[in-house]
C-alpha cells in the first residue's frame, strides 16, 4: 500500500497547492489510494494550508468521495427508473449473490463493494454501472458473470476488455446542431463579426438556455460583459445529472469542436479569458479525450493568446471533474463546487453575471447552449431565429429512453409535438411520458398534441417513455428516492420534505398507506415548492404531484381502506423488549386496530 | 363547535401526558385566571386535572409527550377514537423530543444495563404483565395515530396554548403570531 504523503503531495503540486482545487485533488487522491482516510485528510489539509474541516466538508458532501474503504473495485449500479425498467435490480442482486455480498458492504478481502447510485446518463443503453467512476453500459447477466470473474481474479480495471466501456452516441435524428463543423470556422466567423457584433447576433437569435430554465443567452452574456471589473469567467455546465438526459454526453463526445469553440466565442463576446468545463463524475470516460482536444486547440492557435491571430482574443479552458452531486448542476452550486467547496446553492441576487466564480462576473451555460453559439456565429442570429417557434428559437436535443424501439438522441426544431416525437422513436401504446427528467412533468396521451417549447412544454431534453404495463406509482417512487438522496441538506423544507415524501411513498408501496398519506403527500409537495431555497426542492415533488393527479388509481389500489395506518409496525417495535423480558402475555402485544 | 341555541353546550376537552415531562401541562396552567374563562366554555374529560381514568366522546384531545410503550399506544388510540380533534402538543408529541434521545441506543441494552441484581450484578429486567412493555424507540404521536393539529414549543407558552385553544373552540383556523413561536 502506498503511503499517503508522496501521493498527495505529487497531486497537490500539480495544482500548485491551490485550495480552490481541493475537490480535484481529493478525486485524484482517491483514484490512487481507493479512499480518503483521516490521515489523508490531515495530509491534504497540511499540504494546502487549509483547516482539516474544510477538506472534511468537501469529502462528506460528494457521493463519489469515500471516507471509508470501499474496496479496490467500487461498483455502483445506475438506479434510474429506465435502468429499473431494463432489469437493473435483478442484475444487481445477481452480482451481490455471486460475490456473496450485501448492498454497500465491502468484501472480507477488501477488494470490492457493490451499491446503487443515481442516473448515470446511459438511459439509452442501460442498465449501466460505474466501476471506479468508469461507465459500463448495456449490462446483461452474462456480462455480470464476466465482471465477477475479473474482480475475483483481481484483474486491474485498465486491463478489462475495452469493449465493456464503449458508450454509443445513438444519434437518431439530426438538424443543424448535430452536424460537424471544421475547426476554426466558427471562431473566424465570430472574429469577423467583432465582439459587439457577435453579442448582437446572439441577442438577435433569441437563443435561450438549454439547461431547462430557458433564460435568454444574449441577456446573460451582455450582463456579464457590462459588469464592472476586468476578470470574467465562462462555465460550461456539463453536469448533466437530470435523470433521463444524456444529450450533452453525445455533444461532448462527437461535437466537442462546437462546445469548446462555443465557449471561446462566449469568452470573446463577454471579455472572459478563462473557461471551465464542469464535467460530471459519471462522464470520466470523456475527460482524457476532451483534454486532448483542448491541448490540440491550444497547439493550433484556437485557444491561448490571440486566438486565430485576433489581438486581445485570449481564452483558455480547464476541465473540472464533479464527484457525484445532482445539485451541482444548479449554476450557483456549480460555481461553489468549482471554488473547491461543497456544492450548495447560493442566495440570489446577486446574479452569477455580477458575482460568480471567485466573486467575478461569470456566465454559466449549458453544453448545448454553448454549442449553438457556433451556429449563430456562422449563420447569424436572424437566420438562427427562423428555426423553431417565436419564443423558442433553434433546435433542441431530446434524450429519449424507456419503452420505445429506438432510444437515443433526437434533434428537432422547437415546436415539435410530443406525438410526433413518440412516432419517430417507435413508441407504441404509451401510457405516459416524463419530460424534463425527475423534476419535469408527466404527460399522458391527452397531452400528446402539446409542443416541446418554452411556451408549452419546456425541457432540458429528458424524454422517458412509459408503456401501458408500467406502473407509474413506481416511477414516482423512484424519483422520490432520487430527490431524498440528492437534496444537499442546506435548507430544511427540502432536506426534510424530500425524506418525508420518500418515506410516505415507501409506506404506500408496502401496502400500509391510507388516505392520510395521500393528503400528506400533497401538503409536503406544496410546502417544498413554496419554501425551498433552490430549484431542487421547488421541483422535487413534481413527479409525485403529477402521478397523483394523473394516475391516482395506481396509488389508491395500494391503500388500506382505513383512515390511518401507523408509520411503524408496532408488533415489531415491541419485539426487542418482549425478548428480553420473556413476556408473551396479551399486554405484551399490540393488535392492529380494525 | 357553535354555541348557538338556548343552552350553552360546553366543549369537552381531554388531555394526557405520555413520554414527556408534564411541562406542557404546567404551561397549560400558566393561562392562569383565564382558566375561569375556559371553565365557562369547556369542561374536562380524561385528564390529569380530573383523574378520570378513561375517555368518553369529546371534542378536543391534547396530547403531551411521545409514544414509548404499550400503555402510551392504548392511550393515544383511546383519545383518537373519542376525540373529534386531536392535537399534538409540544416537542415530544411532535418529534419525540428529549425522550427520543434513547432512539440511538438498543432498548434491550438499556434495560439490561439499568436493571441488575444488586447482589449478583446479573441483569434482571422486570417482566410483570402489569408493566407496560417499552417500544424499541420513542415515536411521535403522528406515527401512531392521525393527528389533526400540532402546537409546537418546549413547552408552548400559556399564551400560545390559550390562543390555540380559543381559536379551535371558536372555529377559527389556529394561528400563532411570531411572538408566540419565538423561543429565544
Amino acid at each position: 500500500m502506498p503511503t499517503a504523503d508522496p501521493v498527495v503531495s505529487a497531486i497537490a503540486e500539480k495544482y500548485r497547492n491551490n485550495p480552490t482545487y481541493v475537490l480535484q485533488i481529493l478525486r485524484e487522491t482517491q483514484e490512487a489510494l481507493d479512499w480518503i482516510s483521516p490521515e489523508t485528510v490531515e495530509t491534504v489539509a497540511a499540504q494546502l494550508k487549509i483547516p482539516r474541516t474544510r477538506v472534511q466538508s468537501v469529502l462528506q458532501f460528494y457521493s463519489f468521495l469515500y471516507d471509508k474503504p470501499r474496496g479496490r473495485y467500487r461498483i455502483l449500479f445506475a438506479d434510474n427508473i429506465t435502468d429499473r425498467m431494463a432489469g437493473n435490480i435483478a442484475l444487481f442482486e445477481h452480482m451481490l449473490s455471486r460475490l456473496k455480498l450485501k448492498r454497500g458492504e465491502v468484501s472480507s478481502d477488501g477488494q470490492v463493494s457493490v451499491d446503487l447510485t443515481s442516473d448515470t446518463g446511459m438511459c439509452d443503453q442501460g442498465p449501466a454501472m460505474l466501476v471506479n467512476n468508469r461507465a459500463i453500459p448495456r449490462l446483461t447477466m452474462r456480462r455480470i458473470d464476466e465482471i465477477c470473474a475479473l474482480v475475483k481474479e483481481r484483474v486491474p480495471l485498465e486491463e478489462w476488455p475495452a469493449d465493456y466501456f464503449r458508450v454509443e452516441d445513438n444519434i437518431r435524428r439530426r438538424e443543424t446542431l448535430l452536424t460537424s463543423i471544421a475547426p476554426g470556422v466558427a471562431l473566424d466567423a465570430a472574429i469577423a463579426r467583432g465582439r459587439q457584433g457577435m453579442l448582437d447576433e446572439i441577442k438577435r437569435s433569441n437563443v435561450r438556455g438549454r439547461g431547462g430554465a430557458g433564460f435568454p443567452m444574449g441577456t446573460k452574456w451582455e450582463g456579464a460583459r457590462n459588469a464592472p471589473g476586468a476578470e470574467r469567467y465562462i462555465v460550461c455546465n456539463a453536469d448533466e445529472g437530470e435523470p433521463g438526459t444524456f444529450k450533452d454526453r453525445v455533444l461532448l463526445n462527437s461535437f466537442s469542436v462546437r462546445v469548446l469553440e462555443g465557449m471561446a466565442i462566449a469568452g470573446y463576446a463577454t471579455g472572459a479569458t478563462k473557461g471551465f468545463i464542469y464535467l460530471r463524475g459519471e462522464y470520466k470516460h470523456l475527460q482524457a479525450k476532451l483534454q486532448r482536444e483542448i491541448d490540440e486547440m491550444r497547439a493550433s492557435g484556437r485557444l491561448g493568446a490571440s486566438i486565430r491571430g485576433a489581438p486581445g482574443f485570449d481564452f483558455d479552458i480547464e476541465i473540472h471533474m464533479g464527484a457525484g452531486g445532482y445539485i451541482c448542476g444548479e449554476g450557483t452550486a456549480m460555481v461553489e463546487s468549482l471554488e473547491g467547496k461543497p456544492g450548495r446553492p447560493r442566495v440570489r441576487p446577486p446574479s452569477m453575471v455580477q458575482v460568480g466564480y471567485r466573486g467575478k462576473p461569470t456566465v454559466v451555460d449549458n453544453v448545448e447552449s454553448l454549442a449553438h453559439a457556433t451556429e449563430i456565429a456562422v449563420e447569424g442570429g436572424a437566420h438562427f431565429a427562423k428555426r423553431g417557434t417565436r419564443f423558442s428559437t433553434g433546435t433542441k436535443l431530446l434524450s429519449i429512453s424507456g419503452d420505445c424501439e429506438r432510444p437515443g438522441v433526437y434533434e428537432y426544431q422547437f415546436g415539435v409535438t410530443i406525438g410526433r416525437v413518440l412516432e419517430d422513436c417507435g413508441a407504441k401504446a404509451i401510457s405516459a411520458v416524463q419530460i424534463g427528467g425527475a423534476s419535469g412533468v408527466l404527460l399522458t396521451p391527452d397531452d400528446f398534441s402539446r409542443r416541446i417549447a418554452f411556451e408549452d412544454v419546456p425541457t432540458a431534453g429528458a424524454f422517458m417513455v412509459f408503456g401501458p404495463d408500467r406502473d407509474i406509482f413506481e416511477v414516482a417512487r423512484n424519483f422520490a428516492q432520487f430527490f431524498a438522496h440528492e437534496s444537499c441538506g442546506f435548507c430544511t423544507p427540502c432536506r426534510v420534505g424530500t425524506t418525508v415524501q420518500r418515506n410516505i411513498m415507501e409506506k404506500i408501496a408496502e401496502g400500509r398507506g391510507s388516505r392520510y398519506e395521500i393528503n400528506e403527500l400533497k401538503r409536503v409537495v406544496a410546502f417544498m415548492q413554496r419554501t425551498s431555497h433552490c430549484g431542487l426542492g421547488e421541483t422535487a415533488g413534481n413527479a409525485v404531484r403529477d402521478a397523483l393527479s394523473k394516475f391516482r388509481p395506481a396509488f389508491e389500489r395500494r391503500l388500506r381502506a382505513k383512515d390511518f395506518e401507523p408509520a411503524i409496525d408496532l408488533e415489531r417495535a415491541l419485539e426487542p423488549a418482549r425478548r428480553i423480558t420473556g413476556r408473551d402475555d396479551a399486554e405484551a402485544h399490540l393488535e392492529t386496530e380494525s | 363547535m357553535s354555541t348557538a341555541g338556548q343552552e350553552k353546550v360546553k366543549v369537552r376537552l381531554a388531555t394526557t401526558s405520555l413520554a414527556g415531562c408534564f411541562g406542557c401541562h404546567m404551561s397549560f396552567l400558566d393561562i392562569d385566571e383565564r382558566l375561569f374563562e375556559l371553565a365557562e366554555i369547556a369542561e374536562f374529560d380524561r385528564s390529569p386535572l380530573t383523574d378520570i381514568k378513561h375517555c368518553g366522546p369529546c371534542d378536543i384531545a391534547l396530547i403531551e409527550g411521545g409514544v414509548c410503550n404499550t400503555d402510551n399506544v392504548h392511550v393515544v388510540r383511546e383519545l383518537r377514537a373519542n376525540a373529534k380533534i386531536l392535537v399534538a402538543v409540544g416537542a415530544c408529541a411532535i418529534n419525540g423530543g428529549l425522550p427520543a434521545l434513547r432512539n440511538k441506543l438498543d432498548v434491550n441494552a438499556i434495560l439490561t444495563q439499568v436493571y441488575r441484581d444488586p447482589k449478583t450484578g446479573e441483569p434482571c429486567v422486570p417482566n410483570s404483565p402489569e408493566l407496560p412493555l417499552p417500544l424499541d424507540m420513542v415515536y411521535p404521536v403522528n406515527e401512531i395515530v392521525r393527528v389533526d393539529y400540532s402546537l409546537p414549543g418546549c413547552p408552548p407558552s400559556g399564551d400560545a396554548i390559550w390562543k390555540f385553544l380559543t381559536d379551535l373552540i371558536l372555529g377559527r383556523m389556529p394561528r400563532l403570531d411570531y411572538s408566540l413561536l419565538n423561543y429565544d
